[in-house]
């Protein structure tokens, strides 16, 4: 009998075989012969975790996109139709909110892993630029679905961001038009950010994960010892000595880091959707209005540290070239950096330091971003930017300064 | 080492933050419990007689209060209802728009979110009902500290009596409201307005985010499943991870 299965299924995955240019080697080379370094450490779940929490936002946005009414006289009732009238509506809409926070808490620090373990470095500059594209998508995805549910912050957020473009000289009057389809952000404006965040960006962001990974898997993946593990290969299976599978290895492992992060997010999806405000913010619980302006206009927290550069900078096109700049500049990384090691561990102290300060700055940044900005606050916020560029542009000068440690050959052993 | 002394590094950095920006108004601690059917009951009965008549609850219907309450559809009809309304619709008001800016300078607002749209939620609702004093220089002789220049009268005056507003004189030289002081009591005691003035916000509370009722408890069966998911993740884990060392 369990023959007879096993030579039914060899039958079938050979007629597929057959005919297809390689599905049993595409799942040989990324899962069940990609070899990654044994090593792996608590930074390498976040990559896995994004990809789950993608998954959530297209499953959870189909469900929402079943209900939701793309009109400036609709949507806000409608997201409320949502959470009350719609069988396990609020479930659904707390997952899609949750969620969109929680993708850039998980993408932060998929980012500062590569940041600090020099994973950008030859020969995974690609793998770095495409996550920085993905970054970007990310953020304007970010940026159009906050404006759906048409409450005030989404409103006047879109009405602040969209104006941003009027800075460009020239043509920017005419490109805000062009981007809002109104003088004013209106009907138009939501109906098109409606279409751009459910099919256009999302399509482009599953082509860019697929080419990030078609990318790192070409090249292997680093690991927190910045050991080049193709380096030692065994002599007769051509297998990296440091390498073990990916499926079993790290799929079960990162299966137990989804078990680990859905805690989290099951906790924050039942007992604090709103998270205090910094998730669901209260201003945005009042219906779009042009008429009245909030008191305090600022975007949701993982845009704050970019728009406490924004406005730290008293000149509109040169704060708009600013924040841009804060962006753009993630690009060159790989080649600002001239360090003989990748990892931190084998580092010089300076670099430590600098890497720890960018970090407090960056997040220093965020928390002004989200405050009402006295003049207190836009000193720190400009040093603390100014802090950011230099941190990128004499990289490097303090990169290729300082003694490092000698790196293995091998991925240290434990027992 | 390193990592003790990164550590000392990034909390030396901490006061940084400590230049905070000042909040909106004190508020006063509502302590509403949404699992306290009566008390939400209680509040929807209040909310009923003296804020619906002006107030709209628009984006939730009379049927969820009846089911989410534990109320027959029969006691929300006779009692909770004005004549002309149905079961199944949403909780509008007979003022229309134009009226209520004409004689109120502002139509009374839809209190469906307001909840969740003001930073306390329930506290700000609670601190704003007992926030209302004399004030003969507003149209309607009434202000609130809560929401200074509001164009609400207070309608729960005949239970909570007259309040007068106490000055101090402030480090500024201009002179503020320290606290409010009961100038003629009403039908109840201070201690029975408070516990109106919390249903009233508990079933504000309950409307904001109706589903609020039951996200707890369906989110510690969701907890205790991924807890022992998780559990027998980590044990598949440590065994396919035996043989690396």
């Amino acid at each position: 009998m369990a023959n007879m299965i096993s030579r039914s299924v060899e039958g079938v995955v050979g007629w597929f075989n057959e005919r297809t240019p390689g599905l049993i080697p595409a799942y040989k080379k990324h899962m069940s012969e990609y070899y990654a370094p044994k090593n792996f450490n608590i930074w390498y779940y976040f990559g896995s975790l994004a990809m789950l929490v993608l998954v959530n936002q297209i499953v959870t946005g189909i469900f929402l996109t079943m209900h939701y009414k793309p009109s400036a006289a609709e949507a806000f009732a409608s997201v409320e139709y949502i959470m009350r009238d719609v069988e396990w509506g609020w479930l659904i809409r707390y997952m899609h909110s949750t969620g969109a926070s929680l993708f850039f808490v998980v993408v932060y620090l998929h980012m500062f892993r590569g940041l600090i373990y020099g994973s950008y470095q030859k020969p995974r500059e690609l793998v770095w630029v495409l996550g920085v594209v993905i970054f970007l998508v990310l953020m304007a995805e970010a940026f159009m679905g906050y404006v759906l549910p048409w409450g005030q912050m989404s409103y006047w957020g879109a009405q602040v961001i969209i104006n941003l473009f009027g800075a460009i000289p020239v043509v920017g009057v005419e490109l805000t038009e062009w981007i809002r389809g109104d003088y004013l952000v209106a009907d138009a404006t939501l109906n098109r950010f409606f279409a751009l965040h459910v099919i256009a960006l999302p399509l482009v962001l599953l082509l860019l994960v697929v080419l990030h990974l078609g990318a790192l898997h070409e090249v292997g993946s680093n690991n927190p010892e910045g050991v080049d593990i193709k380096k030692v290969k065994d002599k007769e299976t051509g297998i990296p000595k440091d390498g073990i599978p990916f499926h079993p290895y790290y799929t079960v492992k990162d299966l137990f880091g989804a078990g680990f992060f859905l805690i989290i997010f099951a906790f924050i999806v039942f007992f604090a959707p709103a998270m205090g405000g910094w998730f669901l913010e209260w201003d945005n619980f009042i219906a779009a209005d042009p008429m009245v302006t909030p008191a305090h206009i600022k975007p949701v927290w993982y845009f704050t540290p970019f728009y406490a550069m924004l406005r730290a900078i008293p000149d509109k096109l040169f704060g708009v070239m600013v924040m841009g700049g804060a962006v753009m500049i993630l690009f060159l990384l790989p080649w600002l950096d001239r360090c003989k090691v990748k990892s931190i561990r084998y580092r010089p102290m300076l670099h430590k330091v600098l890497v720890a300060l960018f970090c407090v700055a960056f997040v220093i940044l965020g928390w002004l971003g989200a405050q009402s900005g006295s003049d207190a606050q836009k000193l720190v916020a400009q040093v603390l930017t100014a802090f950011y560029f230099l941190f990128f542009i004499t990289m490097p000068f303090w990169s290729a300064m300082g003694q490092t440690k000698a790196v293995p050959e091998r991925v240290p052993s434990h027992d | 080492m390193t990592k003790l002394r990164l550590i000392a590094l990034l909390l030396a950095l901490v006061p940084a933050i400590g230049l905070a920006a000042g909040a909106g108004p004190k508020l006063e601690t509502s302590g509403t419990d949404l699992s306290d059917k009566a008390s939400l009951q209680r509040g929807a009965g209040l909310f009923m007689n003296y804020c619906a008549g002006c107030h709209a609850l628009s984006m939730h219907r009379y049927s969820r209060i009846a089911s989410d309450l534990g109320l027959s559809p029969e006691l929300v009809e006779q009692n909770l209802m004005p004549a002309h309304a149905k079961i199944g619709e949403n909780i509008n008001t007979g003022i229309n728009t134009g009226d209520g800016n004409a004689w109120f300078g502002k139509a009374a607002p839809d209190l469906s979110l307001i909840a969740r749209a003001k930073l306390g939620g329930p506290d700000y609702v609670y601190s704003y009902i007992k926030g209302f004093y004399i004030d003969e220089s507003r149209p309607l002789g009434w202000n609130n500290t809560v929401f200074p220049g509001a164009s609400m009268p207070n309608v729960l005056w005949d239970l909570q009596g007259i309040q007068r507003p106490v000055y101090d004189q402030g480090a500024d030289g201009q002179s503020h409201i320290t606290r409010l002081e009961l100038s003629s009591p009403g039908r109840l005691s201070p201690e029975e307005f408070d516990r109106v003035a919390r249903d009233i916000s508990a079933f504000l509370q309950y409307v904001a985010e109706p589903a609020a009722l039951k996200r707890e408890s369906v989110g510690v069966w969701v907890l205790l499943f991924l807890a022992f998911f998780t559990f027998i993740a980590y044990l598949l884990k440590l065994e396919y991870w035996r043989d690396v060392h």
